[in-house]
């Protein structure tokens, strides 16, 4: 199914023999519409991280179609990742997987291929969360050590901290995450995406040629933030015809970041942390970028940034993740390893950040 | 007028203590955020400003402790209001045995009900918002995000704030905090209406988080 032996014959004579030495974790993330491979050393290099995007032809992600698109690269982006990596299968230490929160079926599509790695290879599968491996990967890539994160993706917006054994959410979204309310209105506004072009790059580049500032209602209870209200008026707003799709981009992206930085700045003010980082898919945004440096500064903390390579959901933070889990005793069984769709960040026993 | 002393620097207004005409005062400035469009900023501060002391006006109204109101200055964005000598609850649940905590919550929970009865939900209940008076009364401050509403969804909304607040400062007895602020609460709201609130609590609980993943289900 997966032809690893291919990799046998053609990546032989590529192999360091230093590398006997290191240990591996390869990471399986399929949460949503990415399919994703990472390999990380367990000294937290990253060897490898091979993302196959799903693109539906039209509207949203259907779990059902996503599921398909995965098991059908899922043989070939394990093989560029293991190619890229240099690294030969039977050399992996652990085997680790995004097991939720995330769509059933997108899921349960990783968690069949890593259970097949782990039972095949005889190694120890660990299922991971995919919203602290968002974190874990933003505080490797960056160096950050303990930051407030705001995590922004199309299916998360969650402000967080470490405290006590695990990251406790501070605020988040009371309906849908930041990523599909940007993903909705483009759609319903009838752009496109492409690879490499998904709908908030594409919204950003329009919001870019926006003069006015449209009023749009802008909901922040606590810490928390609603966006389906927003989302519903610009949507209104588009069909009528009276605006400029470039104004009402603009007023969008202002309006709901305005909303996510003053609940990060909320939490920062609350803790005094001195670090702040952005990471999830929506961390690509500069605009974004600029709001929540700007807050950053003024409580005088560091400001970081997830690289955008690794801000979409990837295969490496699950690996890296993996490490972390592993080296500090988490196994996950194969009849234990069943998919988590809700399974949210603060049920996470986090015993490397002690 | 003594110079203002600045007590807190908050995420989106500054506290002064002051002297005000021979009264001890908070001066509650709400700074311009540069983060956000100068008109959208404008908006926010303006409309939090005028609202935020007809919401304490009304709390009183509703028999919960809030700070006098002296002076309200929409152009600058600034609020004078009695300063409440005290300890914020915040601290206190850390520093107190169980059954004091127990009370405290209770009490709390009490003066949520008269709000919520009264129609008005306060929107940001944090603990540090919090604070009790060396009589016993528990004050009300910081109603910037709070509403005049009578709806269950925003009743809910504002519970369930209060009970994540409590998870992620104080996760050691958030459970136990929370039942005793339901069990104030319930005394205050009939049977049925506190167990409709708690109902939507769950609903809020259940929604939200993976959108994608909830239409999938329908």
């Amino acid at each position: 199914m997966f032809r690893i032996d291919r990799i046998h014959g053609q990546g032989r004579e590529k192999m360091k023999k230093n590398k006997a030495k290191e240990r591996y974790c390869l990471g399986i993330e399929s949460s949503a519409d990415d399919f994703s491979v990472g390999i990380s050393t367990f000294r937290g290099k990253i060897l490898a991280n091979t993302i196959d995007a799903y693109v539906p032809p039209e509207g949203g992600i259907h779990p059902r179609e996503a599921a398909r698109h995965h098991s059908d690269v899922a043989g070939r982006v394990l093989e560029s990742a293991l190619w890229e990596a240099e690294v030969q299968p039977q050399d992996l230490s652990v085997i680790a997987f995004s097991q939720g929160p995330g769509l059933g079926p997108c899921l349960r599509t990783g968690a069949t291929v890593a259970r097949a790695l782990a039972s095949y290879f005889n190694v120890p599968l660990v299922g991971i969360n995919h919203c602290v491996a968002h974190i874990e990967i933003g505080k490797l890539e960056t160096r950050s050590e303990n930051p407030m994160t705001l995590y922004v993706s199309g299916g998360n917006t969650i402000v967080a901290a470490f405290d006590s054994g695990r990251y406790r959410i501070f605020g988040e979204t009371l309906d849908i995450a930041l990523g599909n309310c940007l993903d909705v209105f483009a759609r319903e506004a009838g752009l496109h995406q492409k690879p490499g072009l998904p709908f908030g790059a594409v919204i950003e580049k329009l919001a870019q040629n926006g003069k006015q500032l449209i009023k749009l209602p802008y909901t922040v209870k606590g810490m928390d933030v609603s966006l389906s209200g927003l989302l519903t008026a610009a949507v209104t707003l588009f069909k009528k015809g009276d605006c400029k799709l470039e104004d009402l981009c603009y007023s969008l992206q202002e309006t709901a970041f305005s909303m996510v930085t003053e609940v990060t700045e909320r939490a920062l003010a609350h803790t005094g942390r001195e670090e702040v980082l952005l990471t999830g898919g929506v961390a690509a945004n500069k605009r974004l970028q600029n709001m929540i440096k700007s807050v950053a500064e003024e409580h005088n903390a560091r400001f970081d940034v997830v690289p955008t390579n690794f801000a979409i959901d990837n295969g490496a933070m699950i690996a890296w993740t993996g490490v972390l889990a592993y080296t500090h005793g988490a196994v996950t069984a194969i009849e234990k390893s069943q998919v988590r769709l809700r399974w949210r960040l603060e049920e996470v026993e986090v015993p490397w950040m002690q | 007028m003594k110079q203002p002393v600045l007590l807190k620097k908050g995420a989106e207004a500054s506290l002064y203590l002051a002297d005000w005409h021979g009264r001890k005062v908070v001066l509650k400035k709400r700074l311009p955020k540069k983060y956000r469009p100068s008109a959208l900023d404008k908006q926010i501060r303006a409309y939090r400003t005028v609202h935020e002391p007809q919401l304490m006006h009304e709390a009183k109204k509703a028999g919960v402790p809030t700070p006098i109101i002296f002076l309200v200055d929409q152009a600058e964005a600034t609020i004078i209001m009695q300063f409440i000598e005290g300890k914020q609850v915040k601290q206190l649940l850390n520093e107190v045995p169980k059954s004091e905590r127990q009370r405290l919550c209770f009490k709390v929970g009490e003066s949520i009900g008269k709000l919520h009865e009264y129609g008005i939900v306060h929107g940001d209940l944090t603990t540090s918002n919090l604070i009790q008076h060396p009589t016993g009364k528990i004050f009300f401050v910081d109603f910037g995000l709070g509403e005049k509403t009578r709806e269950l969804e925003a009743r809910g909304v504002d519970l369930h704030l209060m009970k994540r607040a409590l998870q992620s400062t104080h996760y050691k007895f958030a459970e136990e905090c929370f039942e005793s602020a339901i069990k104030g609460y319930s005394t205050v709201l009939s049977h049925e209406k506190s167990e409709n609130v708690l109902a939507k609590i769950r609903e809020i609980e259940r929604r939200g988080r993976y959108v994608a993943e909830r239409k999938e289900r329908e």
